[in-house]
Protein backbone atom coordinates (compact mmCIF):
# COMPACT_ATOMS: atom_id res chain seq x y z
CA UNK A 1 0.00 0.00 0.00
CA UNK A 2 2.20 2.81 -1.24
CA UNK A 3 1.07 6.38 -1.15
CA UNK A 4 1.18 8.53 -4.28
CA UNK A 5 2.00 12.17 -4.68
CA UNK A 6 -1.67 13.00 -5.09
CA UNK A 7 -2.38 11.28 -1.72
CA UNK A 8 0.24 13.51 -0.15
CA UNK A 9 -1.40 16.59 -1.69
CA UNK A 10 -4.80 15.55 -0.35
CA UNK A 11 -3.48 14.87 3.14
CA UNK A 12 -1.65 18.20 3.18
CA UNK A 13 -4.87 19.95 2.19
CA UNK A 14 -6.77 18.26 5.05
CA UNK A 15 -4.02 19.13 7.51
CA UNK A 16 -3.84 22.73 6.26
CA UNK A 17 -0.16 22.35 5.47
CA UNK A 18 1.47 23.81 2.40
CA UNK A 19 4.32 21.67 1.10
CA UNK A 20 6.56 22.50 -1.87
CA UNK A 21 6.81 19.82 -4.57
CA UNK A 22 10.25 18.84 -3.31
CA UNK A 23 8.94 18.56 0.26
CA UNK A 24 5.99 16.51 -1.01
CA UNK A 25 8.35 13.94 -2.57
CA UNK A 26 10.36 13.85 0.65
CA UNK A 27 7.25 13.31 2.78
CA UNK A 28 6.00 10.67 0.32
CA UNK A 29 9.21 8.70 0.76
CA UNK A 30 9.16 9.08 4.54
CA UNK A 31 5.49 8.13 4.90
CA UNK A 32 5.92 5.07 2.69
CA UNK A 33 8.87 4.01 4.83
CA UNK A 34 6.80 4.27 7.97
CA UNK A 35 3.85 2.49 6.43
CA UNK A 36 5.92 -0.60 5.80
CA UNK A 37 6.04 -0.82 9.62
CA UNK A 38 2.32 -0.22 9.83
CA UNK A 39 1.53 -3.02 7.40
CA UNK A 40 2.81 -5.46 10.05
CA UNK A 41 -0.26 -4.59 12.13
CA UNK A 42 -2.48 -6.27 9.55
CA UNK A 43 -0.75 -9.61 10.20
CA UNK A 44 -2.24 -9.85 13.69
CA UNK A 45 -5.66 -11.40 14.23
CA UNK A 46 -7.69 -8.96 16.31
CA UNK A 47 -11.14 -10.46 15.88
CA UNK A 48 -13.18 -9.98 19.01
CA UNK A 49 -10.60 -7.68 20.62
CA UNK A 50 -12.11 -4.60 22.22
CA UNK A 51 -10.35 -1.42 21.03
CA UNK A 52 -8.55 0.45 23.80
CA UNK A 53 -8.92 4.20 23.57
CA UNK A 54 -7.55 4.97 26.97
CA UNK A 55 -5.55 3.22 29.74
CA UNK A 56 -8.31 3.25 32.36
CA UNK A 57 -11.94 2.19 32.39
CA UNK A 58 -13.22 5.57 33.48
CA UNK A 59 -16.18 7.45 32.10
CA UNK A 60 -16.20 11.17 31.45
CA UNK A 61 -16.99 12.98 34.68
CA UNK A 62 -20.13 15.11 34.84
CA UNK A 63 -20.49 18.19 36.95
CA UNK A 64 -23.22 20.51 38.19
CA UNK A 65 -24.62 22.86 35.56
CA UNK A 66 -23.48 26.04 37.25
CA UNK A 67 -21.18 28.78 36.09
CA UNK A 68 -17.75 28.41 37.65
CA UNK A 69 -15.48 30.28 35.22
CA UNK A 70 -15.06 34.04 35.20
CA UNK A 71 -14.53 36.29 32.19
CA UNK A 72 -10.79 36.44 31.58
CA UNK A 73 -10.92 37.57 27.97
CA UNK A 74 -8.62 40.49 28.65
CA UNK A 75 -5.93 38.19 30.07
CA UNK A 76 -6.34 35.48 27.44
CA UNK A 77 -6.42 37.87 24.51
CA UNK A 78 -3.16 39.55 25.40
CA UNK A 79 -1.35 36.97 23.30
CA UNK A 80 -3.63 37.25 20.28
CA UNK A 81 -2.18 38.30 16.91
CA UNK A 82 -5.03 40.73 16.15
CA UNK A 83 -7.92 41.60 18.42
CA UNK A 84 -10.57 44.33 18.33
CA UNK A 85 -13.51 44.70 20.72
CA UNK A 86 -12.81 41.23 22.11
CA UNK A 87 -13.10 39.78 18.60
CA UNK A 88 -10.25 37.91 16.91
CA UNK A 89 -9.50 39.45 13.50
CA UNK A 90 -8.97 37.19 10.48
CA UNK A 91 -9.21 37.64 6.70
CA UNK A 92 -12.73 37.85 5.31
CA UNK A 93 -14.40 34.43 5.24
CA UNK A 94 -17.58 35.11 3.28
CA UNK A 95 -17.21 36.79 -0.08
CA UNK B 1 29.85 23.08 42.58
CA UNK B 2 26.08 22.68 42.74
CA UNK B 3 26.31 18.92 43.23
CA UNK B 4 23.31 18.59 45.55
CA UNK B 5 20.47 16.16 45.34
CA UNK B 6 16.95 17.50 45.81
CA UNK B 7 16.93 15.86 49.26
CA UNK B 8 20.20 17.58 50.18
CA UNK B 9 18.83 20.95 49.05
CA UNK B 10 15.73 20.33 51.16
CA UNK B 11 17.79 19.36 54.23
CA UNK B 12 20.12 22.37 53.90
CA UNK B 13 17.16 24.73 53.58
CA UNK B 14 15.17 23.15 56.41
CA UNK B 15 18.23 23.29 58.68
CA UNK B 16 18.85 26.90 57.59
CA UNK B 17 22.38 26.05 56.42
CA UNK B 18 21.61 28.06 53.31
CA UNK B 19 18.82 30.41 52.32
CA UNK B 20 16.62 29.90 49.29
CA UNK B 21 18.04 33.07 47.78
CA UNK B 22 21.62 31.90 48.27
CA UNK B 23 20.85 28.51 46.77
CA UNK B 24 19.06 30.03 43.80
CA UNK B 25 21.94 32.41 43.21
CA UNK B 26 24.40 29.53 43.29
CA UNK B 27 22.43 27.66 40.64
CA UNK B 28 21.92 30.79 38.52
CA UNK B 29 25.66 31.36 38.62
CA UNK B 30 26.40 27.79 37.53
CA UNK B 31 23.84 28.12 34.74
CA UNK B 32 25.41 31.37 33.60
CA UNK B 33 28.83 29.69 33.46
CA UNK B 34 27.95 26.35 31.96
CA UNK B 35 24.63 26.38 30.15
CA UNK B 36 26.06 27.68 26.89
CA UNK B 37 28.16 24.53 26.59
CA UNK B 38 25.11 22.30 26.49
CA UNK B 39 22.09 24.56 25.87
CA UNK B 40 19.94 22.77 28.45
CA UNK B 41 18.00 25.93 29.37
CA UNK B 42 16.24 27.97 26.72
CA UNK B 43 14.56 30.57 28.92
CA UNK B 44 15.77 32.20 32.11
CA UNK B 45 14.24 35.00 34.21
CA UNK B 46 16.64 35.49 37.11
CA UNK B 47 14.51 38.30 38.59
CA UNK B 48 11.50 36.03 38.88
CA UNK B 49 13.68 33.22 40.23
CA UNK B 50 14.99 35.44 43.01
CA UNK B 51 11.50 36.79 43.80
CA UNK B 52 10.28 33.24 44.25
CA UNK B 53 13.34 32.45 46.39
CA UNK B 54 12.69 35.44 48.64
CA UNK B 55 9.08 34.33 49.14
CA UNK B 56 10.34 30.83 49.93
CA UNK B 57 12.69 32.23 52.58
CA UNK B 58 9.75 33.97 54.27
CA UNK B 59 7.86 30.69 54.39
CA UNK B 60 10.92 28.86 55.72
CA UNK B 61 11.28 31.50 58.49
CA UNK B 62 7.60 31.19 59.37
CA UNK B 63 7.75 27.43 59.21
CA UNK B 64 4.81 27.46 56.82
CA UNK B 65 6.46 25.64 53.91
CA UNK B 66 6.83 22.07 52.77
CA UNK B 67 9.92 19.89 52.38
CA UNK B 68 10.28 21.37 48.92
CA UNK B 69 10.11 25.03 49.90
CA UNK B 70 13.09 26.88 48.47
CA UNK B 71 14.27 23.90 46.43
CA UNK B 72 15.12 24.96 42.86
CA UNK B 73 13.65 23.18 39.84
CA UNK B 74 13.69 23.46 36.04
CA UNK B 75 10.57 23.04 33.91
CA UNK B 76 10.45 21.50 30.45
CA UNK B 77 9.21 24.12 27.97
CA UNK B 78 5.94 22.18 27.55
CA UNK B 79 4.31 23.37 30.77
CA UNK B 80 2.32 26.58 30.72
CA UNK B 81 3.66 28.93 33.37
CA UNK B 82 1.98 32.33 33.70
CA UNK B 83 4.30 35.12 32.61
CA UNK B 84 6.90 32.78 31.09
CA UNK B 85 7.44 32.14 27.39
CA UNK B 86 5.91 28.71 26.81
CA UNK B 87 7.19 27.74 23.40
CA UNK B 88 7.38 23.91 23.37
CA UNK B 89 10.66 24.65 21.57
CA UNK B 90 8.61 25.56 18.49
CA UNK B 91 8.50 28.62 16.24
CA UNK B 92 4.72 28.23 16.47
CA UNK B 93 4.73 29.31 20.12
CA UNK B 94 7.93 31.30 20.27
CA UNK B 95 5.96 34.49 20.97
CA UNK B 96 3.54 32.89 23.44
CA UNK B 97 3.63 34.11 27.03
CA UNK B 98 1.37 31.74 28.94
CA UNK B 99 -1.62 33.47 30.57
CA UNK B 100 -2.08 30.62 33.02
CA UNK B 101 -0.10 27.97 34.84
CA UNK B 102 -0.22 24.20 34.44
CA UNK B 103 -1.65 22.39 37.47
CA UNK B 104 1.51 20.35 38.04
CA UNK B 105 3.64 23.51 38.02
CA UNK B 106 1.17 25.29 40.30
CA UNK B 107 1.34 22.35 42.73
CA UNK B 108 5.11 22.75 42.94
CA UNK B 109 4.91 26.54 43.21
CA UNK B 110 2.41 26.08 46.05
CA UNK B 111 4.92 23.74 47.70
CA UNK B 112 7.41 26.62 47.50
CA UNK B 113 9.73 25.37 44.78
CA UNK B 114 11.83 27.97 42.99
CA UNK B 115 11.75 28.16 39.18
CA UNK B 116 15.26 28.19 37.73
CA UNK B 117 14.12 28.34 34.11
CA UNK B 118 12.73 26.41 31.19
CA UNK B 119 14.51 23.58 29.43
CA UNK B 120 14.94 22.56 25.82
CA UNK B 121 12.89 19.82 24.19
CA UNK B 122 12.09 18.27 20.85
CA UNK B 123 9.48 20.48 19.16
CA UNK B 124 6.03 19.71 20.61
CA UNK B 125 7.65 16.69 22.29
CA UNK B 126 8.01 14.91 18.97
CA UNK B 127 11.42 13.31 18.85
CA UNK B 128 13.98 11.32 20.82
CA UNK B 129 17.08 13.49 20.58
CA UNK B 130 16.07 17.13 21.26
CA UNK B 131 17.42 17.83 17.74
CA UNK B 132 14.04 19.02 16.44
CA UNK B 133 13.99 22.00 18.82
CA UNK B 134 13.51 25.45 17.34
CA UNK B 135 15.97 26.70 19.95
CA UNK B 136 18.93 24.63 18.80
CA UNK B 137 20.27 21.30 19.99
CA UNK B 138 21.11 20.34 23.54
CA UNK B 139 24.40 18.51 24.07
CA UNK B 140 24.86 15.49 26.29
CA UNK B 141 26.98 16.70 29.24
CA UNK B 142 28.85 13.37 29.25
CA UNK B 143 30.00 13.61 25.63
CA UNK B 144 29.27 16.94 23.96
CA UNK B 145 29.07 15.46 20.45
CA UNK B 146 26.25 13.16 21.53
CA UNK B 147 22.55 13.78 22.00
CA UNK B 148 21.02 14.00 25.48
CA UNK B 149 18.02 12.00 24.29
CA UNK B 150 14.52 13.42 23.99
CA UNK B 151 12.06 14.84 24.08
CA UNK B 152 12.94 15.96 27.65
CA UNK B 153 16.61 16.33 26.69
CA UNK B 154 17.06 19.76 28.21
CA UNK B 155 15.67 18.66 31.57
CA UNK B 156 17.87 15.53 31.61
CA UNK B 157 20.99 17.47 30.62
CA UNK B 158 20.30 20.16 33.21
CA UNK B 159 20.06 17.63 36.04
CA UNK B 160 23.07 15.63 34.81
CA UNK B 161 25.21 18.77 34.54
CA UNK B 162 24.02 19.83 37.98
CA UNK B 163 22.38 22.96 36.58
CA UNK B 164 19.27 21.98 38.59
CA UNK B 165 18.72 19.45 41.40
CA UNK B 166 15.55 18.30 39.66
CA UNK B 167 13.43 18.96 36.62
CA UNK B 168 10.01 18.19 35.21
CA UNK B 169 9.73 16.24 32.03
CA UNK B 170 6.90 14.70 30.05
CA UNK B 171 6.66 11.19 28.64
CA UNK B 172 4.48 10.08 25.74
CA UNK B 173 6.64 7.25 24.35
CA UNK B 174 9.73 7.41 26.56
CA UNK B 175 10.51 11.12 26.67
CA UNK B 176 11.42 11.10 30.37
CA UNK B 177 12.95 7.64 30.64
CA UNK B 178 15.15 7.68 27.55
CA UNK B 179 16.88 11.06 28.16
CA UNK B 180 17.25 10.08 31.82
CA UNK B 181 19.01 6.93 30.61
CA UNK B 182 21.20 8.81 28.11
CA UNK B 183 22.21 11.40 30.70
CA UNK B 184 22.73 9.08 33.66
CA UNK B 185 19.91 10.31 35.88
CA UNK B 186 16.68 8.91 37.33
CA UNK B 187 13.26 9.62 35.85
CA UNK B 188 9.73 8.32 36.27
CA UNK B 189 6.69 8.19 34.05
CA UNK B 190 3.77 7.84 36.49
CA UNK B 191 0.64 5.77 35.90
CA UNK B 192 -1.52 7.54 33.34
CA UNK B 193 -3.97 9.84 35.09
CA UNK B 194 -1.92 10.41 38.26
CA UNK B 195 -0.54 13.77 37.25
CA UNK B 196 -2.83 16.40 35.80
CA UNK B 197 -2.32 17.30 32.17
CA UNK B 198 -4.05 20.64 32.51
CA UNK B 199 -1.67 23.27 31.15
CA UNK B 200 0.75 20.73 29.68
CA UNK B 201 0.75 21.30 25.93
CA UNK B 202 -0.86 18.23 24.44
CA UNK B 203 0.89 15.86 22.06
CA UNK B 204 -1.03 12.57 22.39
CA UNK B 205 -3.66 12.95 25.06
CA UNK B 206 -4.14 9.29 25.97
CA UNK B 207 -0.36 8.80 26.36
CA UNK B 208 1.11 12.03 27.82
CA UNK B 209 2.19 12.14 31.47
CA UNK B 210 4.39 14.60 33.31
CA UNK B 211 7.00 13.14 35.63
CA UNK B 212 9.97 13.91 37.90
CA UNK B 213 13.62 13.81 36.78
CA UNK B 214 16.39 13.97 39.37
CA UNK B 215 19.60 12.28 40.55
CA UNK B 216 17.90 9.65 42.71
CA UNK B 217 14.74 7.64 43.14
CA UNK B 218 14.24 9.23 46.56
CA UNK B 219 14.35 12.69 44.97
CA UNK B 220 11.78 11.62 42.36
CA UNK B 221 9.48 10.22 45.06
CA UNK B 222 9.65 13.44 47.10
CA UNK B 223 8.84 15.45 43.98
CA UNK B 224 6.00 13.14 42.92
CA UNK B 225 4.37 13.59 46.32
CA UNK B 226 3.65 17.18 45.37
CA UNK B 227 3.02 16.67 41.66
CA UNK B 228 0.13 14.24 41.99
CA UNK B 229 -3.33 15.69 42.53
CA UNK B 230 -6.90 15.17 41.35
CA UNK B 231 -7.70 17.96 38.92
CA UNK B 232 -11.26 18.85 37.92
CA UNK B 233 -9.89 20.61 34.86
CA UNK B 234 -8.32 17.41 33.44
CA UNK B 235 -11.04 14.97 32.47
CA UNK B 236 -8.56 12.08 32.59
CA UNK B 237 -7.30 12.93 36.07
CA UNK B 238 -7.83 10.12 38.60
CA UNK B 239 -9.35 10.79 42.01
CA UNK B 240 -7.30 8.69 44.40
CA UNK B 241 -6.37 8.77 48.04
CA UNK B 242 -3.27 10.80 48.74
CA UNK B 243 -0.18 8.64 49.16
CA UNK B 244 3.44 9.10 50.20
CA UNK B 245 5.45 7.68 47.33
CA UNK B 246 8.57 7.54 49.52
CA UNK B 247 6.92 5.31 52.14
CA UNK B 248 8.50 2.04 50.99
CA UNK B 249 11.97 3.21 50.03
CA UNK B 250 13.65 1.16 52.73
CA UNK B 251 11.65 -2.02 52.36
CA UNK B 252 13.94 -5.03 51.85
CA UNK B 253 13.66 -6.62 48.42
CA UNK B 254 13.82 -10.20 49.74
CA UNK B 255 11.27 -12.36 47.97
CA UNK B 256 10.43 -9.88 45.22
CA UNK B 257 10.02 -11.42 41.77
CA UNK B 258 11.43 -9.56 38.79
CA UNK B 259 10.39 -10.53 35.26
CA UNK B 260 12.71 -10.29 32.27
CA UNK B 261 10.76 -10.25 28.99
CA UNK B 262 12.21 -12.79 26.61
CA UNK B 263 11.42 -10.52 23.66
CA UNK B 264 13.93 -8.00 25.04
CA UNK B 265 16.84 -10.45 25.01
CA UNK B 266 18.82 -10.54 21.72
CA UNK B 267 16.52 -7.84 20.39
CA UNK B 268 19.11 -5.58 18.88
CA UNK B 269 20.25 -4.26 22.23
CA UNK B 270 23.92 -3.26 22.35
CA UNK B 271 26.16 -5.69 24.27
CA UNK B 272 27.48 -3.03 26.64
CA UNK B 273 23.92 -2.00 27.54
CA UNK B 274 23.03 -5.62 28.24
CA UNK B 275 26.17 -6.12 30.35
CA UNK B 276 25.50 -3.11 32.55
CA UNK B 277 21.95 -4.27 33.12
CA UNK B 278 23.19 -7.75 33.96
CA UNK B 279 25.43 -6.28 36.70
CA UNK B 280 22.39 -4.54 38.18
CA UNK B 281 20.42 -7.79 38.02
CA UNK B 282 23.21 -9.56 39.97
CA UNK B 283 22.97 -6.81 42.57
CA UNK B 284 19.24 -7.46 42.89
CA UNK B 285 19.80 -11.22 43.17
CA UNK B 286 22.19 -10.60 46.08
CA UNK B 287 19.31 -8.84 47.83
CA UNK B 288 17.14 -11.92 47.55
CA UNK B 289 15.21 -11.04 44.42
CA UNK B 290 13.92 -13.90 42.23
CA UNK B 291 14.41 -13.51 38.49
CA UNK B 292 11.93 -15.14 36.13
CA UNK B 293 11.40 -15.02 32.40
CA UNK B 294 8.15 -13.48 31.19
CA UNK B 295 6.76 -12.81 27.75
CA UNK B 296 5.40 -9.68 26.08
CA UNK B 297 4.52 -11.18 22.71
CA UNK B 298 3.24 -7.99 21.07
CA UNK B 299 6.38 -5.95 21.79
CA UNK B 300 7.30 -5.41 18.13
CA UNK B 301 3.78 -4.47 17.15
CA UNK B 302 3.75 -1.75 19.75
CA UNK B 303 5.79 0.38 17.34
CA UNK B 304 3.26 0.74 14.51
CA UNK B 305 0.38 0.86 17.01
CA UNK B 306 2.11 3.65 18.91
CA UNK B 307 2.90 5.69 15.83
CA UNK B 308 -0.57 5.40 14.34
CA UNK B 309 -2.31 6.34 17.60
CA UNK B 310 0.03 9.13 18.70
CA UNK B 311 0.21 10.73 15.27
CA UNK B 312 -3.59 10.58 15.02
CA UNK B 313 -3.98 12.22 18.43
CA UNK B 314 -1.24 14.73 17.61
CA UNK B 315 -2.83 15.74 14.32
CA UNK B 316 -6.00 16.54 16.24
CA UNK B 317 -4.23 18.30 19.10
CA UNK B 318 -2.13 20.43 16.79
CA UNK B 319 -5.07 21.53 14.68
CA UNK B 320 -5.57 24.35 17.19
CA UNK B 321 -2.45 26.11 15.85
CA UNK B 322 -4.00 28.25 13.17
CA UNK B 323 -2.67 31.73 13.84
CA UNK B 324 -6.07 33.01 15.02
CA UNK B 325 -5.99 33.26 18.80
CA UNK B 326 -2.35 32.85 19.87
CA UNK B 327 1.06 31.86 18.61
CA UNK B 328 2.69 32.44 15.26
CA UNK B 329 0.73 33.95 12.40
CA UNK B 330 2.21 34.09 8.87
CA UNK B 331 3.05 37.57 7.67
CA UNK B 332 1.57 37.26 4.18
CA UNK B 333 -1.63 35.56 3.03
CA UNK B 334 -4.45 36.45 0.69
CA UNK B 335 -7.31 34.60 2.39
CA UNK B 336 -8.16 32.67 5.56
CA UNK B 337 -7.25 29.28 4.15
CA UNK B 338 -3.85 30.55 3.12
CA UNK B 339 -3.40 32.09 6.55
CA UNK B 340 -3.96 28.67 8.09
CA UNK B 341 -1.68 26.73 5.77
CA UNK B 342 1.12 29.29 5.65
CA UNK B 343 1.03 29.76 9.42
CA UNK B 344 1.24 26.04 9.98
CA UNK B 345 3.84 25.34 7.31
CA UNK B 346 6.06 28.16 8.51
CA UNK B 347 5.45 27.62 12.22
CA UNK B 348 5.89 23.86 12.48
CA UNK B 349 9.19 22.03 11.96
CA UNK B 350 9.59 19.10 9.62
CA UNK B 351 9.13 16.25 12.14
CA UNK B 352 5.94 17.82 13.48
CA UNK B 353 4.55 18.23 9.96
CA UNK B 354 5.40 14.65 9.13
CA UNK B 355 3.53 13.34 12.19
CA UNK B 356 0.54 15.58 11.48
CA UNK B 357 0.49 14.23 7.93
CA UNK B 358 0.59 10.64 9.15
CA UNK B 359 -2.12 11.28 11.73
CA UNK B 360 -4.34 13.03 9.21
CA UNK B 361 -3.97 10.09 6.85
CA UNK B 362 -4.79 7.34 9.36
CA UNK B 363 -7.91 9.20 10.47
CA UNK B 364 -9.14 10.02 7.00
CA UNK B 365 -12.16 8.48 5.37
CA UNK B 366 -11.65 4.90 4.29
CA UNK B 367 -8.56 4.26 6.41
CA UNK B 368 -9.91 4.67 9.93
CA UNK B 369 -10.70 0.96 10.45
CA UNK B 370 -7.54 -0.40 8.89
CA UNK B 371 -5.19 1.83 10.81
CA UNK B 372 -6.64 3.69 13.78
CA UNK B 373 -9.13 1.08 14.98
CA UNK B 374 -6.64 -1.73 14.33
CA UNK B 375 -4.01 0.12 16.35
CA UNK B 376 -6.46 0.52 19.24
CA UNK B 377 -7.05 -3.22 19.24
CA UNK B 378 -3.30 -3.81 19.29
CA UNK B 379 -3.13 -1.40 22.20
CA UNK B 380 -5.51 -3.69 24.10
CA UNK B 381 -3.32 -6.69 23.28
CA UNK B 382 -0.20 -4.90 24.53
CA UNK B 383 -1.95 -3.94 27.78
CA UNK B 384 -3.18 -7.54 28.18
CA UNK B 385 0.40 -8.82 27.67
CA UNK B 386 1.53 -6.80 30.68
CA UNK B 387 -1.33 -8.05 32.86
CA UNK B 388 -0.45 -11.62 31.99
CA UNK B 389 3.22 -10.95 32.78
CA UNK B 390 2.33 -9.40 36.15
CA UNK B 391 0.72 -12.70 37.10
CA UNK B 392 4.27 -14.11 37.03
CA UNK B 393 6.21 -11.25 38.59
CA UNK B 394 5.98 -8.10 40.71
CA UNK B 395 7.91 -5.85 38.36
CA UNK B 396 9.35 -6.06 34.86
CA UNK B 397 12.97 -5.13 34.17
CA UNK B 398 14.65 -4.28 30.91
CA UNK B 399 16.67 -1.77 28.92
CA UNK B 400 15.46 1.76 28.27
CA UNK B 401 17.16 2.15 24.88
CA UNK B 402 19.03 -0.28 22.63
CA UNK B 403 22.20 1.80 22.74
CA UNK B 404 23.75 4.62 24.73
CA UNK B 405 23.24 8.14 23.39
CA UNK B 406 23.95 8.34 19.65
CA UNK B 407 26.03 11.10 18.09
CA UNK B 408 24.32 14.34 17.14
CA UNK B 409 22.95 14.20 13.61
CA UNK B 410 23.18 10.43 13.35
CA UNK B 411 19.68 9.04 12.86
CA UNK B 412 17.53 12.07 12.28
CA UNK B 413 17.41 11.23 8.58
CA UNK B 414 16.00 7.76 9.04
CA UNK B 415 12.65 8.05 10.83
CA UNK B 416 12.13 4.29 10.85
CA UNK B 417 15.45 3.80 12.68
CA UNK B 418 14.48 6.49 15.17
CA UNK B 419 11.14 4.84 15.83
CA UNK B 420 12.67 1.38 16.31
CA UNK B 421 14.91 2.70 19.08
CA UNK B 422 11.78 3.46 21.14
CA UNK B 423 10.86 -0.22 21.39
CA UNK B 424 11.42 -0.64 25.13
CA UNK B 425 9.55 2.44 26.21
CA UNK B 426 6.46 2.90 24.04
CA UNK B 427 4.51 -0.19 25.12
CA UNK B 428 4.46 1.25 28.64
CA UNK B 429 2.62 4.34 27.37
CA UNK B 430 0.24 2.19 25.33
CA UNK B 431 -0.72 0.36 28.51
CA UNK B 432 -0.59 3.49 30.74
CA UNK B 433 1.69 1.79 33.29
CA UNK B 434 4.25 3.47 35.55
CA UNK B 435 7.93 3.02 34.67
CA UNK B 436 11.22 4.27 36.05
CA UNK B 437 14.63 4.67 34.45
CA UNK B 438 17.78 4.63 36.60
CA UNK B 439 21.48 4.77 35.72
CA UNK B 440 23.45 1.51 35.85
CA UNK B 441 26.91 2.58 34.69
CA UNK B 442 28.86 3.98 31.77
CA UNK B 443 29.91 2.40 28.49
CA UNK B 444 33.59 2.25 27.48
CA UNK B 445 32.97 5.46 25.57
CA UNK B 446 31.89 7.14 28.80
CA UNK B 447 28.18 7.31 28.02
CA UNK B 448 25.50 6.44 30.60
CA UNK B 449 23.33 3.34 30.39
CA UNK B 450 19.91 3.25 31.98
CA UNK B 451 17.73 0.39 33.15
CA UNK B 452 13.95 0.37 33.18
CA UNK B 453 11.60 -0.93 35.87
CA UNK B 454 7.97 -1.30 34.79
CA UNK B 455 5.28 -1.75 37.44
CA UNK B 456 1.59 -2.51 37.38
CA UNK B 457 -0.81 0.39 37.70
CA UNK B 458 -0.29 2.56 40.81
CA UNK B 459 2.88 0.77 41.99
CA UNK B 460 5.14 3.83 41.94
CA UNK B 461 6.12 3.30 45.60
CA UNK B 462 7.45 -0.16 44.72
CA UNK B 463 9.41 1.14 41.75
CA UNK B 464 11.03 3.78 43.95
CA UNK B 465 11.77 1.10 46.57
CA UNK B 466 13.64 -1.13 44.13
CA UNK B 467 15.55 1.75 42.56
CA UNK B 468 16.44 3.17 45.99
CA UNK B 469 17.82 -0.17 47.16
CA UNK B 470 19.94 -0.37 44.01
CA UNK B 471 21.16 3.18 44.63
CA UNK B 472 22.01 2.41 48.27
CA UNK B 473 24.23 -0.43 47.05
CA UNK B 474 25.91 1.21 44.07
CA UNK B 475 27.26 4.61 43.06
CA UNK B 476 26.28 4.94 39.38
CA UNK B 477 23.78 7.68 40.21
CA UNK B 478 26.45 9.76 41.94
CA UNK B 479 28.67 10.12 38.89
CA UNK B 480 28.96 13.60 37.44
CA UNK B 481 30.02 14.32 33.85
CA UNK B 482 33.14 16.43 33.55
CA UNK B 483 32.72 18.16 30.21
CA UNK B 484 29.34 19.79 30.70
CA UNK B 485 30.14 20.91 34.20
CA UNK B 486 33.49 22.70 34.09
CA UNK B 487 34.36 24.27 37.35
CA UNK B 488 36.09 27.63 37.34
Amino acid sequence: MALTLSDVEKIARLARLQLSEEEQYHVLEELNGIFALVEKMQQVDTDGIEPMAHPHEVALRLREDVVTETDQSHLYQQCAPQVENRLYLVPKVIE
Amino acid sequence: MTNYTLKQCSDMLQQRQVSAVELAQEYLQTIKQNNSQINAYTTLNPDITLEEAKAADVRLQEGSGSLLTGVPIAYKDIFCHQGWKTACSSKMLDNFIAPYTATVVQNLLDAGMVTLGRTNMDEFAMGSTTETSFHGITRNPWQLEHVPGGSSGGSAAAVAARLAPAALGSDTGGSIRQPASHCGITGLKPTYGMVSRFGMVAYASSFDQAGPMAQTAEDCALLLNHMVSFDQRDSTSLDREKENFARNLNQPLQGLTVGLPKEYINSGCDAQVQNKIQVAIELLKKQGVNIVEVSLPHTELSIPAYYVLTSAEASTNLSRYDGVRYGYRAAEFSNLDEMYSKTRSEGFGHEVQRRIMMGTYVLSHGYYDAYYLKAQKLRRLVANDFQAAFEQCDVILGPVAPTAAPKLGSDIHDPVQMYLSDIYTISVNLAGLPALSLPVGLTDAGLPVGMQLIGNYFTEAQLFNIAHQIQLNSDWHTKVPSCGTNEN
